[in-house]
């Protein structure tokens, strides 16, 4: 295409304009090619590591109990030496819960579903398919490995927090304090896995989707704990195979995602 | 030359100042590093490399399996010796070696470099 100086000088004064450089900078001039770029990371094929969350049976087990169902959160956050910080600023998140209408903001209206009214939903880390925290890493601390896990290399983040920023779901949490220093009278018998580290102060954490219980063949902890208690609310596998328990469960129900207009395909569905 | 005196004075005392340390652990040899096996490493006999091998290059064999374990989800290794160790620093290396103040930090004291493993890894408990 032909640029004329003036032309330049007016693309190279937008770009700076809006931080861009580089090839970004030509793309204002190419709106295609942006998009083409965007496929930057290279989507891993094969296997893809997936939930299907079951909520009707979730919130079934909820409403059975006085305080309703933590066992997914307690699993996991012993599995992976999370501390109670006791004080939702410094929280540190892997599993949680929260209204259906914050996890779900696009969907629900005034007159919805008493169904899933002010719900709790559980939330984790989707593991996208397209993980914005993957692309703005400035040094591949998140990374997303071949099986479709966004994982998390602590020994190389530098606590900028950019992923934080950049994904839609909350899915990150900082540690603003030494997860050792935690309050010892809601941590007694921290750390609670002495087979899985701890982080230091400064990095950013989320959910692993169990990478390390994966390697061995085992479900993740939140998927075992939601299982022993007969309620196989949390179903995990492999969304590149055909006759996966998932896959399966995709076909027979009507399922949703978070944000997907966002373009980050989830690799979280929750049957309603 | 002015001063002279004055100068040369000043010249032995800043001398002196600067060999003091020396002076001062004059005859007292630094306690050599010590590292200690526990009964179950003496009783294995072999690690995941040969004494000599991990003496000088634990460190680039312990990296590479932090690279291999978290990036490519390689969490095996087999050694030397055709035997497949679980690719772990805090489960597979303290398990043996579950003295750190006894082990690892006498090297590391002696030579005062302080790696961070330990900000995040639990460090066994040990028997004082
Ligand atoms: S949910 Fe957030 S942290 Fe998880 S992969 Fe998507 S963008 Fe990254
Ligand atoms: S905080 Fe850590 S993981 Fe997040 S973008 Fe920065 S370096 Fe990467």
């Amino acid at each position: 295409m032909g640029v004329d100086r003036r032309e330049f000088l007016k693309i190279a004064g937008y770009a700076t304009l809006f931080g861009l450089g580089g090839k970004a900078a030509i793309d204002i001039l190419a709106p295609g090619e942006l998009e083409a770029s965007m496929e930057g990371i290279p989507l891993t094929q094969g296997k893809r590591w997936s939930m299907v969350l079951d909520m009707r049976k979730c919130l079934k087990q909820q409403e059975a109990g006085k305080d309703g169902c933590k066992e997914c959160i307690i699993a996991c956050h012993r599995e992976h030496n999370v501390p109670d910080w006791g004080n939702p600023m410094h929280a540190i998140k892997w599993i949680w819960q929260d209204k259906y209408e914050h996890v779900f903001p696009d969907t629900p209206n005034q007159f919805i579903d008493e169904g899933v009214r002010h719900k709790p939903f559980i939330l984790m880390c989707n593991h996208c398919f397209n993980p914005p925290c993957v692309r703005v890493c400035p040094t591949q601390a998140t990374f997303k490995r071949d099986d479709g896990i966004v994982s998390m290399d602590m020994h190389r983040c530098i606590g900028c927090r950019f992923c934080m920023a950049a994904c839609p779901y909350g899915s990150r949490s900082f540690n603003w304090g030494d997860p050792r220093k935690a309050p010892k009278e809601l941590n007694p018998d921290y750390p609670t896995n002495p087979a899985y580290p701890e982080r230091s102060m400064g990095v950013v954490e989320k959910c692993n989707f169990c990478v390390e219980l994966v390697a061995k063949g085992e479900f993740p902890a939140c998927v075992q704990a939601c299982d022993k208690i007969k309620v196989n609310a949390l179903n995990f596998g492999d969304l590149d195979a055909p006759e996966s328990n998932v896959r399966k469960l995709l076909r027979e129900h009507y399922t949703i995602r978070r944000k997907p207009a966002l373009g980050t395909e989830p690799n979280l569905f929750y049957i309603i | 030359m002015y001063d002279g005196g004055k100068i040369i004075i000043g010249l032995i005392i800043g001398i002196g100042l600067f060999l003091s340390p020396f002076f001062y652990n004059a005859g007292k040899a630094a306690k050599a590093p010590d590292p200690q096996l526990t009964e179950k490493a003496k009783e294995a006999q072999v690690c995941v490399g040969t004494k000599e091998y991990m003496r000088e290059s634990h460190f680039s064999l312990l990296d590479e399996w932090r690279h291999t374990a978290v990036r490519d989800g390689e969490r095996y290794y087999t050694a030397y010796n055709g035997k497949k160790y679980y690719k772990s620093l805090q489960v597979t290396c303290m398990d043996c070696h579950s003295n750190k103040t006894k082990f690892c930090d006498q090297c590391h004291n002696y030579l005062d470099v302080d790696p961070y493993c330990w900000d995040c890894h639990i460090v066994p408990e040990e028997k004082k």
